[in-house]
């Protein structure tokens, strides 16, 4: 895979003097959030509740991966890394992923409701970047979004369909939304650099503002399903530890995941 | 498409035309109906100074089979790289977010293979996710059809079904 490092074509030009660093910690976070989803939705290839959904997960875990690789290709070319050494070679605590991504996919209810709360708020800040005044940054999330869109589909229904179903189906979607949702917001919560990002319009509108958007398009979703997303946890607002702090769910997927890798970290694939 | 003339040897429009010429002949890995020009992958074909560059728009980011693409173009333009007379000493292939792939830029050529290959080309309506009008059988041409998954066996492609000749298909879907 070292053709990758290729891929952003030295597109760490045009950065405002000094913005590497805070441009660097915004990247980490949108790549990592992706990555893990990725790779702990991916768990459910072969063992999805049917064909059609194995199939369809497959490809969803496969879209995260592709977008965080962009992700990490962009980051590789501000710090002339590698987008592999940077996704494999780094120790667990170092990963910059949100709360809400950091629980493992538990049951199906679980993933399906956790990908839809995580759809919906990725969705509200990818519009927003969007507009980034850094072009290979805006352009990317461009054509993420495309691909996004069918992701919010498939969320919303299988929500839909869980909560709308009495007995077992809606009691486990009220659970996992009771577990993951208190994290939720970890996913918009301002970065530690936010100030420095949006001086220069590298991210244009504030955490802040983009929660309330999320709430205002979530919460009558919820309310039609007679659902409510719980209080927030106090860390999933806290810049300082929305993305630290990771528990045993990540630690078991980070150990996964790197396996292979760090059998030869000098391999070439 | 040329930024600076030739020292000596083939003029620079003249490389880029035979570059275009061995990228048509190239295919895509997963559909080998349809070349990557047909499909509209190629982006651009620029030569400066004496680097060639070949931008490759993705149909899906998570598209697998790019790293086979750019290291197939690599490897065809090679001889042109070292023939003196070219006057090129660098091939960068990349992969450009300059714009988004759509199905638009399918050319005629490439939607005729397609749909000789039992694939639905993107009708140029709405996306899929729009939920647009239905997409014509590729065998019989109805659009009594159903998407059966937006989820295909690649990222690219949809499994439909056709309820006037029962037949399942696949749609080259909208990036």
């Amino acid at each position: 895979m070292t053709t990758r490092a290729s891929r952003a074509g030295g597109t760490g030009a045009g950065l405002p003097p000094g913005l590497e660093p805070a441009t660097a910690e915004l990247l980490l976070a949108l790549a990592d959030d992706d990555f893990v989803l990725g790779f702990a939705d991916s768990e459910w290839t072969g063992i999805a509740p049917h064909l059609e959904e194995d199939v369809a997960m497959s490809s969803l875990a496969q879209d995260e991966l592709g977008h965080a690789s962009a992700y990490y290709a962009l980051l590789a070319s501000l710090t002339d890394g590698d987008p592999d050494r940077i996704a494999y070679d780094r120790p667990a605590e170092a990963f910059r992923h949100a709360r809400l991504v950091d629980h493992g996919r538990g049951d199906w209810a679980r993933t399906m409701t956790r990908r839809w709360l995580y759809d919906t708020a990725n969705a509200v800040r990818l519009e927003a970047l969007a507009g980034s005044t850094w072009r290979p940054l805006g352009e990317l999330v461009v054509k993420v979004r495309r691909e996004e869109a069918y992701h919010l589909l498939h969320g919303a229904a299988w929500l839909e369909r869980l909560a709308r179903i009495e007995g077992e189906p809606r009691r486990r979607v009220i659970e996992a939304l009771e577990l993951v949702g208190p994290d939720a917001p970890s996913v918009l919560a301002p970065l530690p650099i936010e100030a420095l990002l949006l001086d220069t319009g590298i991210q244009p509108v504030p955490g802040a503002e983009l929660l309330e958007r999320w709430a205002a398009r979530i919460t009558p979703v919820l309310e039609g399903l007679d659902l409510a997303l719980p209080e927030p946890h106090p860390a999933a607002l806290d810049p300082a530890r929305a993305r630290s702090g990771h528990g045993p769910a990540f630690s078991a997927l980070w150990t996964e995941f790197e396996s292979v890798r760090g059998l030869d970290r000098e391999a070439t694939w | 498409m040329t930024a600076s003339a030739p020292v000596r040897g083939i003029p620079r429009s003249r490389v880029v035309e035979d570059v275009r010429a061995i990228l048509a002949e190239i295919v895509d890995p997963e559909i080998p109906a349809i070349s990557i020009v047909d499909l509209g992958i190629v982006r651009a074909v620029t030569i400066v100074d004496r680097t060639l560059e070949v931008e490759i728009l993705p149909t899906f980011i998570g598209c697998p089979a790019l790293d086979l693409i750019r290291a197939t173009v690599s490897e065809r333009l090679e001889p042109l790289r070292t023939d003196p007379a070219t006057d090129v000493d660098e091939v960068r292939v990349t992969i450009s977010y300059a714009e988004p792939w759509t199905a638009a830029r399918i050319s005629e050529r490439g939607r005729d293979a397609l749909t000789a290959s039992g694939f639905a080309p993107p009708d140029g309506g709405p996306r899929l996710v729009e939920v647009g009008r239905p997409v014509a059988c590729p065998y019989c041409g109805s659009r009594r059809t159903v998407v059966e998954n937006a989820f295909g066996p690649a990222r690219c492609r949809s499994i439909n079904y056709c309820t006037e000749c029962c037949q399942p298909f696949e749609q080259f879907k909208e990036g």
